[in-house]
């Protein structure tokens, strides 16, 4: 029924019954102008004890100021009060919510995510190995032939005028000579260094290798004396240098040195094909490493598995984030609430830029008219003129080319949208002006002798206001639409800062579209229902300012 | 009637000067290191020129060695002899690149427009004769979620509704992977194919607007008092609305109808550049985030003149539907 009583302040044949209504309702706004005449004059009659049961006209009918007529027919406009209650809430969100929030704008998080690399390699030698002890005399060409004349059973060859003897300890071992003098050796064993890495000699190979072949517990190289024990471990007077195995090993980390444990456990690991064993290093720290085989290059893969922190970045919503995380592990909700602050910062202050050019350009144009008019009304034509959208992009274009310091960059965005907005403001300004100078009570301040600004600013504009407000808040919506598609475009307000529209622009990335619906669906939804609510409140009011005028 | 066209014109043209110095000058502020810039990168490419010698290329093919107001008048004059300089982005001349484009957008316009006056119009309708319904209210709310849909929110909806879970659609581009291998009408079909989604959002951001428009002046029509006297005569409510009442509705209708065909080779900059369409306004975006200040620059003039053209339509347009209009 509410929405029905608006019906009557507009003539409408098509429901005869009606016009009884509106003829009563006519008459109760008369009554209500003279009875707002009535207070003014004499004081309300509530100090009058007999008040409550007099029948005057005040008491009869309520006395409502214009504004407060406003009021009341805007909050029965359902819709209307609907949008306000979204406005609020959302206001409440922006302003209160960051507060409330227990993250700030820019807090990161983090996980801790298992990450696994590359640690070590480790080839079983089915190949033989070479050690060479005279170079010029056990090139690669030579230990080609060297493994040819192994494989063919030869005992000596011929190389480039020398004769090589093989010397044959076992299937693992081969000794080369020329002419008596050892020059290299091939072998499917190899030295690794127990203790820090370190080169060892021909002779300190072969020794060791032999004494390995022999099956001795003790051999001598390069003047001292080592022991060999049946596992392969070389020592000197019970200081572990060297082993023997099979295996080699090569660390593929940087800065990563293995040590005899560490080969041990990991040779032990090979050999019982685990795929993953656990070893606590010196400093006790305690990893898991992870064997894969690589058949095409008969070698083993040895990976760490660690825990690393990351940026706990697309977490879905849980407890802690009731949206989840973005890109860089912030906490969507948070963002969204600063976002929020932004965006309604920006849409004010351009919103406010826009009238107080508009009001002023459109006031004076509207007063004094003549050329004054005609200036500022082809000023106005020029500026809608200019494609505002594309200036918009260049600049910001150029502002990123220029490095502008995100938080001035803000400031300039806002700037441009009003200067680029004013032009309506002041049409609209100037109309109603125009309209309202030759009405008599205009006249009357003139003869009144009222100076000039005080007779625009104090009895034309507030005239205008019911239409500004109505503009304004409808321009509230727009402004925050476009400054939301150029943060979205990347062009408007920068990471750090959030507004909605950046929050928007993760969806640029296809995954983030078809993956991570939190992170741009409650954004957007945000920005619909606050721009819904502008204009939904704007057109509320003007319904009320103006019944006759209801659109 | 002419008089005040010419008029108009003439005051199109000097507004249009201004406009362009405006632009003009607005280039030339940017920071010089944005040309500089471009010179580097032209500079870097093989085979190319020297440093120095693209940026005296660069300065003096667009007068940027002179002052702005001489630079300016070199501009103008080569700009109304009809060249318009050569992309830098696309490396073709800016006329080339804008035919190119700008045919597809047109279309693309003109479909949504059509589709657009389809939907908006009747609804308006139903909505100003069902005043203070239901229907009524969801009409205004539908208008209202219209215009105040993010295009960019809603275009992305669609994506992930229809191309990503439905797989009805391309995500992006305007022809399909095996475009190549269709005939002309398997070809034509995937363009179209590939224009539904950004039509569907042109249409859905920009339908609100002329539909609150309808319904307004529909309403002021309906309590005029001609209306009344239709309906006392005995008419039929049919004939009432859609004979006496929709046809005067009418004319500010064909007046704002009028005054946005121009408007529809503008090019949709963002829904393109969503969909990756190739059209003027993904085209005018990349040049205008490359940089590419030939483009830009008649690009910016293009809406320029299409503006004033618009309003030039939509005032004439206004005195020719409205015999009561009479301009002196």
């Amino acid at each position: 029924m509410s929405d029905k009583n608006d019906m009557n302040f507009e003539p409408t044949p098509v429901y005869p019954h009606s016009v009884p209504e509106k003829a009563a309702r006519r008459h109760a706004e008369k009554i209500t102008e003279d009875a707002v005449k009535n207070s003014s004059a004499s004081s309300p009659n509530s100090d009058d004890p007999n008040g409550q049961y007099s029948l005057n006209d005040d008491r009869r009918v309520q006395v409502l100021s214009p504004g407060a007529l406003v009021a009341k027919r805007f909050f029965r406009n359902r819709l209307a009060v609907t949008g306000m209650i979204i406005l609020l809430a959302m206001f409440l969100f922006s302003f209160v919510g960051g507060l409330v929030s227990p993250y700030k704008q820019d807090q990161k998080f983090y996980r801790v995510d298992l990450q696994e690399k590359d640690y070590a390699g480790v080839q079983k030698n089915s190949d033989f190995v070479y050690t060479v002890a005279d170079e010029s005399l056990f090139k690669g060409p030579v230990q080609a032939q060297t493994l040819l004349n192994i494989m063919r059973g030869n005992e000596s060859f011929e190389y480039n005028g020398s004769t090589y003897d093989l010397e044959k300890i076992n299937d693992e071992l081969y000794v080369i000579t020329v002419g008596g003098k050892f020059v290299g050796l091939a072998s499917k064993l190899t030295i690794s260094a127990a203790g820090e890495a370190q080169n060892f000699s021909a002779d300190f190979t072969r020794a060791a290798l032999l004494a390995q072949a022999n099956e001795e517990a003790e051999f001598t190289a390069d003047g001292k004396t080592y022991k060999l024990d049946d596992e392969g471990s070389i020592s000197e007077g019970g200081n572990e240098v060297a082993f023997v195995s099979e295996y080699s090993i090569r660390p593929l980390m940087s800065d990563v040195f293995l040590d005899k444990d560490f080969k041990t456990q990991l040779i032990e690991a090979v050999e019982k094909k685990d795929t993953s064993f656990v070893y606590t290093d010196k400093n006790g720290e305690t990893f898991e490493y992870i064997l894969s085989f690589d058949a095409p290059r008969n070698m083993w893969n040895v990976k760490q598995e660690k825990e690393t922190r990351v940026f706990d970045s697309y977490s879905f919503p849980t407890k802690e984030h009731w949206l989840g995380t973005d890109r860089n592990g912030m906490d969507m909700l948070t963002r969204l609430m600063y976002g929020g602050r932004v965006s309604l910062i920006i849409g004010f202050i351009v919103v406010i830029i826009e009238t107080v050019l508009g009001v002023i350009m459109g006031g004076i144009s509207g007063y004094f008219g003549g050329w004054v008019d005609n200036l500022i009304m082809r000023i106005v034509d020029i500026l809608y003129c200019i494609p505002s959208m594309p200036i918009i992009i260049i600049l910001g274009a150029a502002m990123d080319a220029a490095n502008v310091d995100p938080k001035i960059r803000m400031l300039y965005l806002m700037l441009i949208l009003g200067i680029l907005g004013w032009p309506s403001i002041a049409r609209l300004v100037r109309g109603q002006i125009l309209s309202l100078r030759e009405q008599e009570f205009m006249t009357a301040t003139e003869s009144c002798g009222i100076s000039v600004p005080k007779r625009i600013f104090k009895h034309l504009l507030p005239n205008v206001i019911p239409q500004l407000i109505v503009v304004m808040t409808m321009g509230l919506g727009s402004t925050i639409i476009t400054e939301a598609t150029l943060s979205f475009l990347g062009l408007g307000v920068r990471f750090p800062f959030a507004s909605w529209g950046n929050i928007i622009n993760d969806v640029n990335d296809t995954f983030v579209l078809t993956n991570y619906w939190f992170i741009w669906i409650p954004a957007g939804v945000l920005l619909l229902i606050t721009v819904l609510a502008f204009n939904i409140v704007g057109d509320g009011l003007r319904d009320a300012f103006d019944p006759k005028m209801k659109r | 009637m002419w008089k005040y066209i010419l008029k108009r014109v003439l005051l199109s043209v000097v507004i249009l000067f201004f406009v362009a110095f405006i632009i003009y000058a607005l280039m030339r502020c940017l920071p010089t290191s944005y040309i500089e810039n471009m010179a580097r990168q032209k500079s870097m490419q093989p085979g190319s020129k020297s440093f120095e010698e693209w940026m005296a290329q660069l300065a003096g093919a667009y007068n940027l060695d002179k002052d702005i107001i001489p630079g300016f008048f070199g501009w103008l004059g080569s700009m109304l002899r009809g060249d318009f300089g050569d992309s830098w982005k696309w490396t073709i001349p800016v006329v080339d690149e804008f035919n190119k484009t700008v045919w597809l957008s047109f279309v693309m316009g003109a479909v949504s427009f059509v589709l657009e006056l389809i939907i908006a119009i009747p609804l308006g309708v139903i909505a100003a004769t069902k005043q203070y319904s239901k229907t009524d209210y969801a009409i205004s709310v539908i208008a209202l979620a219209g215009i105040s849909l993010p295009t960019f929110f809603f275009a992305s909806l669609l994506k992930l509704v229809f191309s990503v879970k439905l797989g009805w659609f391309d995500l992006y581009g305007l022809v399909g992977r095996n475009y190549n291998q269709l005939n002309a009408w398997g070809q034509f079909l995937d363009k179209a194919h590939h224009l539904v989604l950004p039509i569907i959002v042109l249409v859905v951001v920009s339908m609100g607007s002329l539909m609150r428009y309808t319904r307004t002046n529909m309403l002021e029509v309906l309590n005029a008092d001609y209306i009344r006297t239709a309906r006392a005569k005995g008419l039929s409510e049919r004939k009432v609305i859609y004979k006496h009442a929709f046809r005067n509705t009418l004319i500010p209708i064909v007046t704002i109808v009028g005054g946005s065909l121009p408007g529809l080779f503008a090019g949709a900059l963002i829904t393109e550049t969503l969909f990756s369409i190739p059209g003027i306004g993904f085209a005018s975006y990349q040049s205008m985030v490359a940089g590419d200040i030939p483009f830009s620059m008649f690009y910016l003039m293009f809406m320029a003149v299409l503006t004033l053209l618009g309003n030039l339509l939509a005032d004439i347009l206004y005195a020719v539907v409205d015999p009561r209009v009479r301009i002196s």
